[in-house]
C-alpha cells in the first residue's frame, strides 16, 4: 500500500493558467492516507483549480506528482475511479429521483451488487422513504448528504469536497463533519476546501492558498506559531468602536471587532505597543495579549499577498 | 479496464436520458406535436401547382369566338374571371394585386379571325412569383391550338401551319397529376427530422453544462463513446416515431403512393437520424449555453431547407449551391424518401444517397469526438 510513501496525495509545481493569469502557482502538497486537510484562502483563489487538477477535471501546464500512487497525467481515468469528487455547486440531476441519482453514480462505476448498495446508501441517508422524490425539491442541507452519500457510494480512497457545507445550517454541518471524520477513521483522506474557521480547526491539517500561491501549511497551530503575529484582545466599554480608528495606524496589521470584544493584531511586538498605547489609559477598557486565532492569521496572510488579479 | 464501451455505464446514461426526457414533458409534447404541426401547414396549405386564379377580362367585342375563348380559358381550371372591365381598369387590377391575369381581346377579332388575319389576344401575368403564374401559362398554349377548332371547322383562316414531321410525347412519370403533397410530404420527413433532432441533441449536452451537471458527470469514469451513444440513443427513437407519424398521414391522409419498400426507407432514415444527432452534439461541444445551441441549430437548419432541394428544384441551382448541397445530409435523404415512396427505388438505386449520408456521418462523428472534452479544460 505504501509504494507511494503513505501518500495520498504528493504533487509538485502545479501550473494552472487561463488567458494568460495563473490561477495556480506552483502548488506543491504533500497529503498522507487518512488525514482530513483543510484547504481555505480567499474566493477566487485557485482552490476549485487545484481540486479539479486533483481528480482529472483538469490537465496541469506545469508540474507533476500523483495522487493515490497514480500520475495525475498519465493515470487521470484510475484516479477518477478510486477519488469522490463533490463539486461546489449541486450538480446531481435535479429532475432525476434521489434513487434514479444514485443507481446513476453506481451504474457508472459499474460496481456489484447495485442495488443492495444504493439500499444502504438510501438508509444510511435516513431517505429511503422519499427515495422516488425529485432531488430538485430537496432543501440544502439534504442536498449536500445526498452528494457526499453519491460521491462516496464507490467507496473511494481519496475525497475531494469543493466548499460542500456553503450554506448549510450549523447542526447539519456538525453531522456533515462527523460523517468525515467517520471517513477518516476508515483510511480514507480527505481534502475539504472551507471559508469557516470551525471547518478548518477539525481538520488534522490546514493549507492555505492565495491568488494561486500556498501560502502556509501545517496543523492550526503550527500556522499560528509560524505566522509570528502578535494580538491584543481588548473588551470593555465600547472597545469594539476602537477596530476603525486603530485600522491603519502605524504597526497594525488588523483590527477586527468581535462582538464587543476587539482583536488588534500586528507583525512588530513593540510598533503594536505604540499604537493601542493611547487607548490603554484613560478608557474603560482592559487589554491583554493573547494569541491569535486563525482567522486572525488568515486575515493577515491575505492582506500580505499581492492579488495577482488587481 | 480501460475498453472503449461499457454496457453497464452505457445503460446508465440511456437510462438517465430517459428519465429526463420522460419529465420534460414539453419537449416530449413538442417533438410528437412538431412534425404535426408540419405536416398540416405543408401538407395542406403549400401548392406549387395553384389553379383558378383570378383573372380580369376586357372584350371589346362580344362573339360567339370571343365567348368560347373565355369558357376555354376557364375550362383549363387554371384561370377564374373575377371581372369584365374596359381596358383601363383591366391594367389597375393588375398592379394592384386584384388579379392575377388581364386579358384583352381587341376590336375586330372575330372579324379578323375570319379573314385569316391571325389577330393578337393580348394576356398579361403578374409573373413576380414565376411559380403562380408558370403552369397556367403554358396551359395558355394548349388553348390557342383547341379553343375555337368546332367554330372554325370549315372555315379557312389562312395559310395553315405546315404538320411538323414528328410528335412529342410527354409523360408525366411518378407524379402525373403534378401533386404538390407528392413531393413535399415525403421530403417532410427529413425537414422534421433536421430539425427536431439536431436541437434537441444540442440542448441535451448544453443543459448539462450549464446546470454544472456536466463537471459531476467528468468526474466519473464514463467514455466519450458512452456518453454520445447515451445521448443520441433515445432520440433516434423519437426520430422514429416523428418519421412514423409522418409516413402514416403520408399514405393515409395524403394518399402519397408508397410503391417501394418501406423497411429500406427505415433503414436509409437510422442512417440519416445519425447524422443529425452526430451535428447536435458536435454543436452541443462548442456552444456554451442552450441559446447558443438553438441558434447553431438554425445555422445549419436554414440552408438544408433551402439548398437541399425541399423548397426549391435542386437542378435550379448554381453549381456551387449544388455542391454545397451535396454536403447536406437532407439533400440525399430527399432523394431516398421521394424515390422510395413515388418511385419505387430499391437499395442499388440509394445507394450513392446512402454513400453521400454515410460519408457526412463519419466526418461529424469524427468531429464531435474529438471536441468531446474528459476535461473542463
Amino acid at each position: 500500500m505504501s509504494a507511494n510513501g503513505g501518500l495520498a496525495i504528493d504533487v509538485s509545481g502545479l501550473v494552472k493558467s487561463f488567458n494568460g493569469r495563473r490561477v495556480v502557482d506552483d502548488f506543491s502538497l504533500r497529503i498522507p492516507e487518512g488525514k482530513i486537510f483543510g484547504f481555505l484562502g480567499p474566493n477566487g483563489s485557485g482552490k476549485t483549480t487545484t481540486l479539479r487538477m486533483l481528480c482529472g477535471l483538469l490537465t496541469p501546464d506545469e508540474g507533476q506528482g500523483t495522487c493515490l500512487g497514480l500520475d495525475l497525467r498519465s493515470e487521470a481515468p484510475l484516479i477518477k475511479r478510486q477519488t469522490g469528487y463533490m463539486t461546489q455547486k449541486f450538480s446531481l440531476y435535479e429532475d432525476l429521483t434521489i434513487k434514479e441519482n444514485l443507481e446513476f453514480v453506481a451504474r457508472l462505476y459499474e460496481m456489484d451488487n447495485r442495488k443492495a448498495r444504493v439500499e444502504d446508501s438510501l438508509k444510511g441517508l435516513g431517505l429511503y422513504e422519499r427515495r422516488d422524490q425529485q432531488t430538485g425539491t430537496l432543501s440544502g442541507g439534504w442536498k449536500q448528504r445526498l452528494a457526499l452519500a453519491a460521491c462516496i457510494l464507490h467507496e473511494p480512497r481519496l475525497l475531494l469536497l469543493d466548499e460542500p457545507t456553503a450554506g448549510v445550517d450549523p447542526k447539519a454541518r456538525r453531522e456533515f463533519w462527523d460523517e468525515i471524520h467517520t471517513l477518516a477513521g476508515r483510511g480514507i483522506t480527505v481534502l475539504v476546501s472551507t471559508h469557516y474557521m470551525d471547518e478548518a480547526e477539525r481538520c488534522h491539517e490546514i493549507v492555505y492558498i492565495a491568488y494561486g500561491k500556498l501560502l502556509a501549511s501545517g496543523t492550526a497551530d503550527e500556522i499560528i506559531a509560524d505566522t509570528e503575529l502578535y494580538t491584543w484582545r481588548a473588551y470593555g466599554h465600547e472597545a469594539d468602536r476602537l477596530a476603525s480608528k486603530l485600522r491603519g495606524t502605524e504597526g497594525v496589521a488588523s483590527a477586527v471587532a468581535f462582538g464587543s470584544k476587539l482583536h488588534v493584531s500586528g507583525v512588530d511586538a513593540d510598533a503594536l505597543a505604540r499604537a493601542i498605547a493611547p487607548y490603554r489609559d484613560g478608557h474603560d477598557i482592559t487589554w491583554e495579549e493573547t494569541t491569535p486565532t486563525l482567522e486572525d492569521v488568515f486575515i493577515h496572510l491575505t492582506s500580505g499577498s499581492k492579488d495577482n488579479f488587481a | 479496464m480501460r475498453r472503449l464501451l461499457s454496457f453497464t455505464r452505457l445503460g446508465a446514461m440511456l437510462m438517465k436520458e430517459f428519465n429526463h426526457m420522460r419529465r420534460d414533458r414539453t419537449t416530449l409534447g413538442m417533438m410528437i406535436g412538431v412534425p404535426l404541426i408540419q405536416l398540416i401547414l405543408f401538407g395542406f396549405a403549400i401548392n406549387t401547382d395553384p389553379k383558378a386564379l383570378p383573372t380580369a377580362i376586357y372584350a371589346a367585342e362580344n362573339t360567339v369566338y370571343t365567348r368560347d375563348f373565355t369558357a376555354a380559358l376557364v375550362n383549363t381550371g387554371y384561370f377564374k374571371i373575377v371581372s369584365n372591365a374596359d381596358g383601363k381598369d383591366v391594367d389597375r387590377m393588375l398592379t394592384r394585386g386584384q388579379v392575377q391575369f388581364a386579358v384583352t381581346i381587341p376590336p375586330n377579332f372575330s372579324r379578323d379571325l375570319l379573314l385569316g388575319k391571325t389577330p393578337q389576344i393580348l394576356v398579361e401575368a403578374d409573373a413576380t412569383d414565376p411559380v403562380a403564374t408558370g403552369s397556367a401559362i403554358s396551359a395558355l398554349q394548349q388553348i390557342r391550338s383547341t379553343a375555337l377548332q368546332r367554330d372554325l371547322r370549315g372555315i379557312s383562316t389562312g395559310p395553315s401551319e405546315p404538320e411538323p414531321g414528328f410528335e412529342v410525347i410527354v409523360h408525366r412519370r411518378y407524379n402525373p397529376e403534378n401533386i404538390t403533397q407528392y413531393n413535399i410530404v415525403p421530403g417532410l420527413m427529413g425537414v422534421v427530422l433536421t430539425m427536431t433532432l439536431v436541437m434537441i441533441t444540442g440542448l441535451a449536452v448544453t443543459r448539462e453544462r450549464e446546470r454544472g451537471t456536466m463537471e459531476n458527470l467528468l468526474s466519473m469514469p464514463v467514455r466519450p463513446a458512452e456518453v454520445m451513444l447515451g445521448k443520441i440513443t433515445p432520440y433516434v427513437i423519437v426520430g422514429y416515431v416523428q418519421a412514423l407519424i409522418i409516413l402514416i398521414a403520408a399514405a393515409f391522409l395524403f394518399g402519397v403512393p408508397v410503391e417501394g419498400s418501406v423497411l429500406l426507407l427505415s433503414g436509409a432514415a437510422i442512417l440519416f437520424m445519425i447524422a443529425n444527432l452526430a451535428v447536435g452534439f458536435t454543436f452541443s461541444t462548442i456552444a456554451q449555453n442552450q441559446l447558443q445551441a438553438v441558434q447553431m441549430t438554425f445555422f445549419f437548419f436554414l440552408p438544408s431547407l433551402l439548398l437541399s432541394g425541399f423548397m426549391f428544384p435542386f437542378r435550379g441551382m448554381p453549381e456551387w449551391a449544388q455542391f454545397l448541397g451535396e454536403a447536406l445530409p437532407l439533400t440525399h435523404f430527399l432523394r431516398i424518401a421521394r424515390g422510395i415512396l413515388l418511385k419505387g427505388s430499391g437499395f442499388m438505386d440509394i445507394a450513392a444517397d446512402l454513400l453521400g449520408i454515410l460519408a457526412f456521418v463519419i466526418v461529424a462523428s469524427a468531429v464531435a469526438l474529438t471536441r468531446y472534452r474528459q476535461t473542463l479544460d
